[in-house]
C-alpha cells in the first residue's frame, strides 16, 4: 500500500455520509449564482441578440433604436472590448462577432434596469446580415472538406497486415448523435467591480482559474485583477467546463463599463441554443476477426462535429481514440481523428469527454459483427478482454484487467444472467410480437487528464485555534459530491470527527492556477492535495503532541478528535487542546497543500504515452423488451457492478453510478437533437429547444428492477485513500441498454440477423431495426464483408498530426512586463 | 412597433406565502416563480425549464402542487402559497420528506429538490402509506438530471415511514429493488 493510498484506522473516508449540503438545499438555503440576484443592489440584466442565420455577415448594427427604450442602460459591442475579443484560448471564437457562425449566436448584449427592458432592447437593435452558405451535417463537412484543428493518428502495429491474416473481415459507417447536458441550472454570471478595481465575478463554472483568464484577456487586465468565485453549480456534466466563459466575461465588460453589478443569465431557451453539446460522431471503419472472433485488426476513421469552434474538441477527440479499444485487446490498430467544423454551437466537454464515443464505435461493431461471426454478443466481448501484459493501442499498460472479468463474473452471478437468458428464448419463442433480450457490456475507462500538465492541484486549510477546521480546494461542486468527500479526507487525515471541518466556497483567490473540476479527476487531485495539507498540519502538531505525551513525534495517533501516543496506555489530549497549546507554541496551523500525479507522460505528436494513473472498470448487464409493432420498449432490469476502488462515499458513488447510467441511457436512448438542415431560411436552427421537445430520461424510463454494487477487493494504489474516479465511468455503462435493444430487434429475424441501429435508439429507430431484422435479414444491415472492405479516408498530409499551440501554454499569455 | 408587454401598468399583489402576507407591485405578466424568487427573495424555489415540464418550479398553491414558471404572481393573489422554505417540521426543524432526502441522498445538485419536496409533501399528506409503483407515479412528473432517481422514490417511501414514526433507515430498497445503498446516517 502507498502513503497516499493507505488508510488509518477508522477513517471518516469509507464512511456512508450525507451530502455536505444536503441540509441546505432541503431547506431552500443553498444558494447557486442567480440566487445572488435578490441580495445583489442596483443590478443590471443582460440580454443577448441572437441572429437568426446559421452562418452570415453582420453588416450593420444599429444600437441607438435599443438606447431608446425605457429600462435600457447600456449595449456592448466590440467596440467595448478593452482587451481581446474572444471568449477562448484559442481565439478562434470572438465574444462580439462580425461573422455570424451558427443560428442563435449572440452578436450584442443589451444591459437594462430589469430584464424586461434589457429584452425589449434586444429587439430593438438592429441588424442587417448577409446571408452566406453554412454546413450543417458532420456529413457535409466531411465533403465540403471543413475541418478544424488537429487530425491526430493513433497507430499500433500493420493494420492492413492485421486485416490480411484475419479470417473475417467486416467494414461499415456509422454516424451517432450528441447530447444537450440539460443541467437544471442554467448558465449565469454576476459580476462587479470592487474596490479599486478588482473585479469579482460569481459564476456557475466548473473551472474558475479559466473563466478568471477569459475575463482577464477580454478586459486586458491580469490574473491577479479579477477574482472568480463558485458557490456550486445545479448540475455541470462538462457543460460548465468551458462554456461559462464567455458569459462570465460579457458580466464583468458590463461591470466595469458601468459601475454597476451585472448578471448575466441565459433563459432555457439561450442555453441551449446557444451553448455547446457532447460531439455527435461520424465512423467508418474496417475490422478483422480471427477464425475464434479474437479481434485482429482495426483501421477507424473518426469524425467528430465540432460546432463552430475548436473549443475543446480537440482534447475531446483525443480521447475517443485513447477509449476506441474499451476493453479489448487489438493487436494492429490505426485510427485517424478529425473535427469537422459546422455552423453549430460550439460542441464541448461532456461526461466521458469523447470516452464515450470513441467507445460507442467499437461496440457497435462489435454488435453488429457478433451475428455475423456466429457468436453470441456476450461471449464475443468476454474473449476479447485484455489480459495481463497486454497494452492499449497507445502504450500503456493495462493494469488490473482482471477487475473487468470479476465484474463480469459477478454480474453474470448476481444477476442470473445465465438462467435468465434460457427465461428470454423461451419467451422469444412463445411470443411473435415481442421480443426481450439481455446483453451485458463492461466499461474501462483512463482517469486523469489526457495532457500531463492539468493533472495538478491545490487545496488551503486552515485550523483555527479552537480546534475547528476551514477548508478550501481548487475543485468545483456540481452535485457530484466532492465537497463532501473532500471534508471527509481532511478529516480522516486530521483524525477529526467530520463537524470539525467546514468547507469554503471554491475562489481563485484562495487556490490558484487550478485545472477543471473534469475528468472525473476532482476527488484524485483535489483529495491529494487536501491530504497534502492537512498532513503538514498534522506533523507539526506531532511535534507539539510528542512533547507533551514523552513520545516520538511519529508514534502520535490522531483519532476521533483524540491525540495519543501509539501504544494505548499513554496519555490523551483532546485536538481544541493540543491546537491551543501550539498556538502559544507559535506553530504554523495553516497549510497550502499540492499534488501531482505522478508517473504520467503524453506526446500528442505521436500520440503515445501513459497519460492515464490508472483504468476504472465497470459491467452492465440489461434485459430490454420491444414491442414489434411500435418499436417501444421498456428496460425490465439493469445489473451494475462497478470499480471506484475503495470507495470514499459510498453514498456518493452509488448515487454517481445511478445517475451516470441514467444519463448514458438518456444519450444512448432518448435524447433526440434535431437540427433544421432544410434549405428553409431556418436551416440550422436546433429544432429540439426546449423540454418538451427534447426527451430527458424520467421516472417512466427507469429500469424496473435496478441493482448497483461496488466492486468489491478494489484497492488502488495510485489515488487517495485507495480509491478511484466515478465521475464519467458509469455513464458507458449504458452501452448495455442499447445492446439489448439490437438484440431484441433482430430476434424479430431469423438466427443470425444483424441489424444497424441509431443512436439515439428512439422507439422510432428501434421500430426501424425491427423492420430491418424482418424484412432484410439476409443482408446483414449495412456491414460489408471482406478484404479490403469500405477503406476509412486517411489523412492527406497537408494539416498537421497534431495542433502545438493547443496542448501548451498559451505563448502570447498576457504577461506581467518588468516595467510597469 | 414593438409589443407591448409590460401590460401598460404595474399592480399591487398580495400572496400569502408561508403563512406570511407578501405585497409587491409587479407588471401583471410577473410569473409567479420570478415573484418569489426576485420580489420576495425565496430563492428555494427553483427555475430549470421555464416551461412546465421539469417540475424544479413547484409550490403549493392552496396545498396543491403547482408550477410556479406556468403562474402568473396576480393568479395566486390571496391564494395561500408554500415554498421549500416553509416545509420545516413543526418544530421548526426539517420535516420527515427533507430529512428523507437527505438520509437518503436523494439529491446531488439540488437544483431539483424543492420541487420533489413539494410534491411529494402533497401526496404523502393524501396518501400517507404510499407503495413504491404509487411513489414512482406521484413524482414521475418531476424531472431530475443528476440522481437517476433512484434514492428519490428510497427517499420517498422513507418520508412515509418518517411521518408515521417508524424508526427504520433509509436502508431498505423500492419494493421490488433489491440492492440498497449502504444504511444512511443520521444527519448532522
Ligand atoms: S421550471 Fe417550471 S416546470 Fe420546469
Ligand atoms: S439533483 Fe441535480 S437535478 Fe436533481
Amino acid at each position: 500500500m502507498s502513503a497516499l493510498s493507505e488508510r488509518p484506522a477508522n477513517p471518516v473516508v469509507g464512511e456512508t455520509v450525507p451530502h455536505e449540503s444536503a441540509a441546505l438545499h432541503v431547506t431552500g438555503r443553498a444558494l447557486y449564482t442567480d440566487d445572488l440576484v435578490a441580495r445583489t443592489r442596483d443590478l443590471l440584466h443582460g440580454y443577448p441578440v441572437q441572429a437568426p442565420h446559421a452562418h452570415a455577415r453582420v453588416t450593420r448594427l444599429d444600437t441607438a433604436p435599443a438606447l431608446a427604450v425605457p429600462g435600457v442602460v447600456r449595449v456592448l459591442t466590440a467596440e467595448d472590448v478593452p482587451g481581446v475579443n474572444d471568449a477562448g484560448i484559442k481565439h478562434d471564437e470572438p465574444l462580439f462577432p462580425s461573422e455570424v457562425m451558427y443560428f442563435g449566436h449572440a452578436v450584442c448584449w443589451v444591459l437594462g434596469e430589469t430584464l424586461e427592458a434589457a429584452r425589449l432592447g434586444a429587439l430593438a437593435v438592429e441588424v442587417d446580415y448577409e446571408p452566406l452558405p453554412s454546413v450543417v451535417t458532420v456529413r457535409e463537412a466531411i465533403e465540403a472538406g471543413s475541418f478544424q484543428g488537429a487530425q491526430p493518428t493513433m497507430e499500433r502495429g500493420d493494420v492492413e497486415a492485421g486485416l490480411a491474416r484475419a479470417e473475417h473481415v467486416f467494414s461499415g459507417e456509422f454516424e451517432f448523435a450528441g447530447q444537450e447536458h440539460f443541467y437544471l441550472e442554467t448558465h449565469a454570471s454576476i459580476a462587479q467591480v470592487d474596490e479599486n478595481g478588482q473585479v469579482f465575478v460569481q459564476s456557475s463554472t466548473q473551472h474558475p482559474t479559466e473563466t478568471q483568464d477569459i475575463v482577464a484577456h477580454v478586459l486586458g487586465l491580469h490574473a491577479h485583477e479579477v477574482t472568480v468565485q463558485c458557490l456550486r453549480m445545479g448540475g455541470g456534466f462538462g457543460g460548465k467546463e468551458m462554456q461559462p466563459h464567455g458569459y462570465a466575461a460579457v458580466a464583468a465588460l458590463g461591470a466595469t463599463l458601468t459601475g454597476r453589478p451585472v448578471r448575466v443569465r441565459l433563459n432555457r431557451t439561450q442555453d441551449i441554443t446557444m451553448t455547446g453539446k457532447r460531439h455527435g460522431f461520424h465512423a467508418t471503419w474496417r475490422v478483422g476477426f480471427d477464425a475464434e472472433g479474437r479481434l485482429q485488426a482495426l483501421d477507424a476513421t473518426l469524425t467528430s462535429d465540432g460546432g463552430w469552434s475548436l473549443d475543446l474538441s480537440e482534447p475531446v477527440l483525443a480521447r475517443a481514440l485513447c477509449h476506441i479499444d474499451n476493453a479489448y485487446w487489438i493487436p494492429d490498430v490505426r485510427v485517424n481523428g478529425r473535427i469537422s467544423k459546422t455552423n453549430k454551437t460550439s460542441q464541448t466537454a461532456f461526461r466521458g469527454f469523447g470516452g464515450p464515443q470513441g467507445m460507442l464505435v467499437l461496440e457497435d461493431i462489435l454488435g453488429r459483427c457478433a451475428p455475423l461471426l456466429g457468436i453470441d454478443p456476450a461471449d464475443l466481448r468476454r474473449r476479447n478482454f485484455y489480459t495481463e501484459g497486454q497494452a492499449t493501442p497507445y502504450g500503456q499498460p493495462v493494469r488490473h484487467p482482471d477487475r473487468a472479468v470479476a465484474a463480469w463474473d459477478q454480474v453474470v452471478q448476481t444477476g442470473d444472467v445465465d438462467s435468465r437468458r434460457r427465461e428470454i428464448a423461451a419467451f422469444n419463442a412463445a411470443h411473435q410480437h415481442t421480443k426481450r433480450a439481455l446483453a451485458i457490456t463492461p466499461v474501462k475507462f483512463g482517469i486523469s487528464f489526457n495532457l500531463t500538465a492539468f493533472n495538478q492541484a491545490g487545496a488551503l486549510v486552515h485550523v483555527y485555534k479552537d480546534g475547528s477546521v476551514l477548508i478550501n480546494h481548487g475543485g468545483t461542486e456540481m452535485g457530484q459530491g466532492l465537497h463532501t468527500k473532500m471534508l471527509q479526507v481532511a478529516a480522516t487525515t486530521l483524525g477529526v470527527p467530520l463537524h470539525f471541518v467546514r468547507l469554503a466556497p471554491t475562489r481563485t483567490d484562495k487556490v490558484p492556477n487550478t485545472s477543471a473540476t473534469a475528468a472525473s479527476s476532482g476527488a484524485d487531485l483535489n483529495g491529494g492535495a487536501v491530504k497534502n495539507a492537512c498532513e503538514q498540519i498534522r506533523e507539526r502538531l506531532a511535534q507539539v503532541a510528542g512533547g507533551r505525551l514523552g513520545v516520538p513525534p511519529a508514534d502520535v495517533r490522531f483519532e476521533g478528535g483524540r491525540v495519543r501516543g501509539l501504544a494505548h496506555d499513554t496519555d490523551e489530549i483532546r485536538w481544541a487542546d493540543l491546537v491551543t497549546q501550539a498556538y502559544f507554541q507559535r506553530v504554523q496551523l495553516w497549510a497550502a497543500g499540492f499534488y501531482r500525479t505522478e508517473g504520467l507522460h503524453w506526446d500528442s505528436t505521436v500520440f503515445r504515452g501513459e497519460p492515464f494513473k490508472y483504468f476504472a472498470y465497470g459491467v452492465a448487464a440489461a434485459e430490454v423488451e420491444v414491442d414489434g409493432f411500435t418499436g417501444a420498449y421498456r428496460t425490465r432490469r439493469v445489473d451494475i457492478v462497478h470499480d471506484v476502488g475503495d470507495s470514499l462515499s459510498p453514498l456518493v458513488d452509488l448515487g454517481q453510478i445511478e445517475g451516470g447510467f441514467v444519463q448514458g441511457a438518456g444519450w444512448l436512448t432518448l435524447e433526440d437533437l434535431r437540427w433544421d438542415e432544410s434549405d428553409r431560411p431556418t436551416r440550422g436552427r436546433l429544432a429540439t429547444q426546449a423540454a418538451s421537445t427534447y426527451k430527458l430520461p424520467s421516472f417512466s424510463e427507469m429500469p424496473e428492477e435496478f441493482n448497483v454494487a461496488l466492486l468489491e477487493k478494489a484497492h488502488e494504489e495510485g489515488a487517495v485513500y485507495g480509491s478511484k474516479a466515478v465521475g464519467e465511468p458509469p455513464l458507458m455503462l449504458a452501452f448495455s441498454v442499447r445492446e439489448a435493444l439490437r438484440q431484441a430487434a433482430a430476434a424479430f429475424g431469423p438466427p443470425g440477423t444483424s441489424v444497424d441501429l441509431a443512436s439515439p435508439a428512439t422507439p422510432e429507430a428501434v421500430f426501424w431495426a425491427v423492420e430491418q431484422a424482418r424484412a432484410r435479414a439476409a443482408e446483414h444491415g449495412h456491414v460489408a464483408e471482406g478484404f479490403p472492405g469500405m477503406v476509412p479516408p486517411q489523412p492527406n498530409g497537408d494539416v498537421p498530426r497534431y495542433h502545438p499551440r493547443s496542448e501548451r501554454p498559451p505563448a502570447e499569455q498576457h504577461a506581467l512586463s518588468a516595467e510597469v | 412597433m414593438l409589443p407591448d408587454t409590460t401590460g401598460g401598468g404595474r399592480v399591487e399583489v398580495t400572496v400569502h406565502v408561508n403563512g406570511v402576507p407578501h405585497s409587491a407591485t409587479v407588471e401583471p405578466r410577473r410569473l409567479l416563480s420570478d415573484f418569489l424568487r426576485h420580489d420576495l427573495g425565496l430563492t428555494g424555489t427553483h427555475v430549470g425549464c421555464e416551461h412546465g415540464v421539469c417540475g424544479a418550479c413547484t409550490v403549493l398553491v392552496d396545498g396543491e402542487p403547482m408550477r410556479s414558471c406556468l403562474m402568473f404572481a396576480v393568479s395566486a393573489q390571496h391564494h395561500q402559497v408554500t415554498t421549500v422554505e416553509g416545509l420545516a417540521g413543526a418544530d421548526g426543524g426539517l420535516g420527515p420528506e427533507q430529512r428523507a432526502f437527505v438520509e437518503c441522498h436523494g439529491l446531488q445538485c439540488g437544483f431539483c429538490t424543492p420541487g420533489f419536496l413539494t410534491t411529494v409533501t402533497a401526496f404523502l399528506r393524501d396518501n400517507p402509506q404510499p407503495s413504491a409503483e404509487e411513489a414512482r407515479e406521484a413524482i414521475s412528473g418531476n424531472l431530475c438530471r443528476c440522481t437517476g432517481y433512484q434514492n428519490i422514490v428510497r427517499s420517498v417511501l422513507r418520508a412515509a415511514e418518517i411521518r408515521a414514526g417508524r424508526a427504520a433507515d433509509c436502508a431498505g430498497p423500492p419494493a421490488g429493488q433489491p440492492t440498497a445503498p449502504p444504511a444512511g446516517e443520521a444527519v448532522g
